[in-house]
């Protein structure tokens, strides 16, 4: 009867830790709608999660495409279809691999840093010393966050975008031989502004993923230096994990 | 006034308070004295309602903390000043920036007006000069001043002292003390410090209470708490080694 305790205590803590994930969101949507925003932080955080992620954002969107031309060229190729390289390029990269990529690319370096830096606060008793100033830490450490990351996420997903369609560009037109006007024409016929919508709101929705997770375990981090740790690791891993699937399901819903 | 009335706080199972009653009057200042690791600190973080209590109750000024949510207690928040053990400095703030944070939040003071206020602050904590440092460019005893000045700079109505003297020089350490002592006469806040440096605050407060395994063991004025010689509130002023308590 041992492993039926194990799997109800398992079970029972696990969904105390989703409703603690549950209730910190809530709580964060409720303070942003009835506080005033504090713009200053805002813009901070929009330089920190946005401003400084561009860089490798559009190293990794110019790779992506490349790559993408190389395989798809040689894909198509095999029925004749190389006509339809700027096409398969496009939507790929507008609805699905822009917003993925990019956000896995940002919580990596941004999302793994606002875990530790608020982390290192709570542990150091600075979130503790906000509260007994009387001013609410999620106006101030959380809520700055989650405006900057739903703001910043579809901006550098865009991004990622328009350079991954010039590298395939560049493999497609500059190194394969295929016409300039092909590659762009047939992007026009097919590309919808339906998907690039597709593709923005999956980016809001992953910054709205990446900023809550990464504030959570931030704000609930324990012990000392391992518990910074512990929290960043799992912050990445919960984050990256969560895109894939909501990638899934958000997805499927407008398939 | 703070009254804290049965007050009892478990942590994963371990009883750390068991049923702890204080008063400090209004105006009045207490010393809480006790080992390391006893539960001093979670009992000054109960009075901020920072910590909920598995049972009992912590009042302020007849106002149990614990039944305060939303704005009631920001509003009751706004009385306290807090000093903690670490500073707990904004690390991203200057000293200057640290100091003026409260007052630039809470206050409508102007930006001229909240300068002189900070510069007034660090001149008596003798950091003057140092207001563009960060925190991580300080000496301890320097992050323990600053710290001390921005719990001062709201005029707070009730302090809380979290060892403010651990870790410093004797000098530094007494310069403190004698701060608190000056502030509290200046501002008349009632306050409870947390301190291993019992002799030293004989001289400042009107009370000294000793937690001993999660209980008040002693209580009572300085002189009257010698008076009454308790076995454990002896060791510790002594520092005995030996005695009622192994404390290895």
């Amino acid at each position: 009867m041992n492993w039926i305790r194990t799997l109800g205590r398992y079970t029972l803590t696990g969904l105390q830790q989703l409703g603690r994930y549950g209730l910190f969101l809530f709580t964060t949507l409720i303070w942003t709608f009835s506080s005033p925003l504090k713009v200053g932080r805002v813009i901070e955080q929009m330089s920190f999660i946005g401003v400084k992620s561009t860089l490798i954002v559009m190293l990794t969107g110019a790779f992506t495409g490349m790559v993408l031309g190389l395989q798809g060229f040689y894909a198509l190729s095999k029925f004749g279809g190389e006509s339809m390289l700027g096409p398969t390029v496009a939507l790929s990269l507008v609805r699905e691999i822009g917003p993925v990529i990019s956000a896995l690319m940002i919580t990596g370096r941004a999302g793994s840093a606002l875990t530790s830096e608020i982390g290192i606060m709570r542990i150091t008793e600075q979130i503790d010393a906000l509260e007994v100033m009387a001013l609410n830490p999620y106006r101030y450490l959380v809520i700055p966050n989650v405006v900057a990351a739903v703001l910043s996420f579809p901006l550098l997903g865009a991004m990622f975008d328009v350079l991954g369609i010039w590298g395939g560009y560049v493999v497609g037109v500059k190194l394969l031989g295929l016409s300039s006007g092909t590659y762009f024409g047939e992007m026009t016929v097919y590309l919808s502004s339906k998907d690039v919508f597709h593709g923005i709101y999956k980016s809001l929705s992953f910054g709205l993923i990446v900023a809550w997770i990464c504030c959570y375990k931030g704000f609930t981090t324990e012990f000392g230096a391992k518990g910074v740790s512990k929290a960043t690791t799992q912050a990445v891993v919960i984050c990256s994990v969560l895109i894939l699937v909501w990638d899934y399901f958000i997805t499927s819903v407008s398939f | 006034m703070i009254e804290i009335k049965n007050l009892y706080k478990n942590f994963n199972g371990t009883p750390v308070l068991k049923g702890i009653n204080l008063n400090v009057p209004n105006g009045g200042l207490l010393a809480l004295i006790g080992r390391s690791g006893i539960g001093k600190s979670v009992l000054l973080k109960h009075v901020v309602g920072l910590i909920k209590p598995d049972q009992g109750t912590v009042l302020i000024n007849g106002v149990d903390i614990n039944d305060l949510r939303g704005k009631q207690l920001v509003e009751i928040r706004k009385q306290f000043g807090f000093l903690f053990q670490g500073g707990a400095l904004f690390d991203s703030f200057t000293v200057y920036d640290n100091v003026s944070f409260p007052l630039r939040e809470k206050t409508k003071l102007r930006e001229s007006q909240i300068r002189e206020r900070v510069l007034h602050e660090l001149e008596h904590m003798g950091l003057k000069n140092d207001g563009h440092k960060y925190p991580a460019e300080l000496s301890g005893g320097m992050r323990k001043r600053a710290a001390l000045a921005r719990a001062l700079a709201m005029d707070p109505s009730i302090m809380l002292f979290d060892e403010p003297t651990t870790g410093l020089d004797p000098i530094i350490g007494q310069t403190i003390l004698d701060y608190i002592q000056q502030c509290h006469q200046r501002l008349k806040f009632t306050g409870i410090i947390v301190t291993h440096e019992v002799t030293k605050v004989f001289n400042i407060v009107q009370q000294i209470a000793m937690i001993h395994s999660g209980e008040i063991i002693a209580q009572g004025s300085p002189e009257g708490i010698q008076a009454q010689h308790n076995p454990i509130f002896d060791q510790f002023v002594r520092g005995d080694t030996t005695g009622p308590v192994q404390y290895i």
